[in-house]
């Protein structure tokens, strides 16, 4: 059986959820393994949100939020920046592949950025296969 | 502190898993107290202190122990045996100390495998020598009869993962001044808070009540080491550069290591409302760091050497990745 892979998307309400929108308001097709969480800036994605994705059975976990210097409340973005790097050290020290996180800036205009940006994270994951966290973390030995 | 009088003693047991013997010793804290103890409440079962064996305990009736402290993590399986036994026998079991409530400095070996650390220990060190590669096997034949040592576990566990427990005492060790307190409260049989509370600490995070000196302005743009900086024993350790666990670690401690003028490493677990004590922790980093580009970033970065080990201290089995997962 062919593998889909499950993938969280938190995107920030400003920009990214938007640019999501635009592509689909403007007919994009792109992958559909992609969930999409509209938060209100990406410096509301707290680590605790993307560990749990994966804890919960995320093969991949995307953040989306505006580019540096547009983040509707100044300092927003550039704070999930500093987490996303933060927390690519931690995962890799628990044996999960930096691949399986991915942070991109998507702007409101840039509904085909996110739809390639999606189809391009979906194909990293396929390649990675399956997550093995759930199964790693659920029972005792 | 004067006993207040009580007809019938209590039965008390304390037990060590994968420990260092720091919480016992914190019992033995209460100091003269302990005459009070004493007066209130027999031993049962002291492994430290008493030559209790497993088969006395095995021999008690149901429910026999009216209060069970369980201090180190589960590691291998003669913890999970007494703890299960102590479940058994205990009217009030409590989950005493870090490495009982959230798997403690043990835990930690939760970033590795059984594996990797049996052909550590019996292969690789530097002052191994052990060419048949033997490694202790749970049971083994002798003329004698048969020999057996407890199975070592390739997860270490917090109690809560094995039994199901009453109350948590965090620290490490707890301050015996709380222990007290609780124990008092059980002697005299005065209202206890709902079953799984954390108690003998607070609620709120250690910065709450920290007596150094915080401005709103944190910026960090590099870490140091506690050695690398000359601590002026007034600024809050973060402004300093300094990684303090407080603004995610439960207050209650009564701040002995800031005080010691040492930055928290937080013992005491997350705070009430916290899931996930190091994720909060490096969600506060990241917003202190001084830099907007990611090279810039990536430099300070390096300056953290072992985000697990750090943030997790005290507390990886009980994270939300509670292991390595390799």
């Amino acid at each position: 059986m062919e593998f889909k892979p499950q993938i969280i998307a938190f995107l920030c309400k400003w920009c990214s959820y938007t640019g999501a929108d635009l592509a689909g308001t403007s007919r994009i097709k792109y992958g559909s393994r992609v969930r999409n969480i509209r938060v209100l800036c990406s410096g509301r994605i707290e680590p605790t949100f993307v560990l749990q994705a994966f804890k919960k059975g995320a093969d991949g976990v995307l953040i989306c939020g505006c580019h540096p210097g547009d983040c509707h409340y100044q300092e927003g973005n550039y704070r999930c920046l500093r987490r996303y790097m933060l927390l690519q050290h931690y995962i890799q020290q628990m044996g999960i592949e930096k691949d399986r996180l991915k942070l991109e800036w998507i702007s409101a205009s840039e509904g085909k950025q996110f739809a390639d940006l999606v189809d391009a994270f979906t194909e990293r994951i396929k390649e990675l296969g399956p997550t093995r966290i759930p199964a790693a973390i659920e029972s005792y030995s | 502190m004067v006993m207040e009088t009580k007809k019938t003693k209590l039965n008390l047991a304390i037990y060590w898993g994968a420990a260092c013997g720091g919480c016992c010793v914190s019992v033995l804290d209460v100091h003269e107290l302990l005459f009070d103890v004493v007066a209130a409440a027999d031993l049962v079962f002291w492994p430290i202190a008493l030559d209790t064996k497993y088969k006395d305990v095995e021999m008690m009736p149901d429910g026999f122990i009216d209060l069970a402290l369980y201090n180190g993590a589960v590691r291998n399986s003669e913890n999970e045996h007494i703890a299960k036994l102590l479940r058994k026998k205990s009217k009030i079991l409590v989950a005493y100390g870090s490495c009982s409530h959230l798997g403690g400095i043990p835990g930690l070996a939760n970033l590795s495998s059984k594996e990797a650390l049996f052909s550590r220990v019996y292969e690789e060190t530097e002052s191994t020598v052990n060419p048949l590669k033997v490694r202790p096997v749970p049971e083994y034949e002798v003329p004698e009869g048969n020999l057996e040592i407890p199975v070592f576990y390739n997860d270490v566990r917090a109690l809560k993962d094995v039994v199901d427990v009453d109350f948590f005492i965090p620290g490490c060790p707890p301050q015996t001044e709380r222990l007290v307190e609780v124990f008092m409260a059980i002697a005299n049989s005065r209202p206890l808070p709902p079953k799984g509370s954390v108690i003998g600490a607070g609620e709120k995070a250690q910065c709450d009540d920290c007596s150094r000196k915080k401005t709103e302005n944190k910026k960090i743009s590099r870490f140091y080491r506690p050695w690398e900086v000359e601590d002026d024993g007034v600024t809050c350790f973060m402004e300093q550069g300094v990684i303090c666990m407080g603004p995610a670690t439960r207050s209650g401690c009564g701040h002995r290591c800031i005080n010691g003028n040492s930055p928290c490493r937080g013992c005491y677990g997350p705070t009430a409302d916290a899931i996930d004590p190091g994720a909060k922790m490096m969600s506060a980093i990241a917003s202190v760091i001084d830099e907007k580009d990611p090279e810039g970033i990536e430099q300070v970065l390096e300056g953290l050497v072992d985000p697990a080990g750090t943030f997790y201290r005290f507390s990886l089995p009980s994270a939300i990745i509670r292991r390595n997962i390799k």
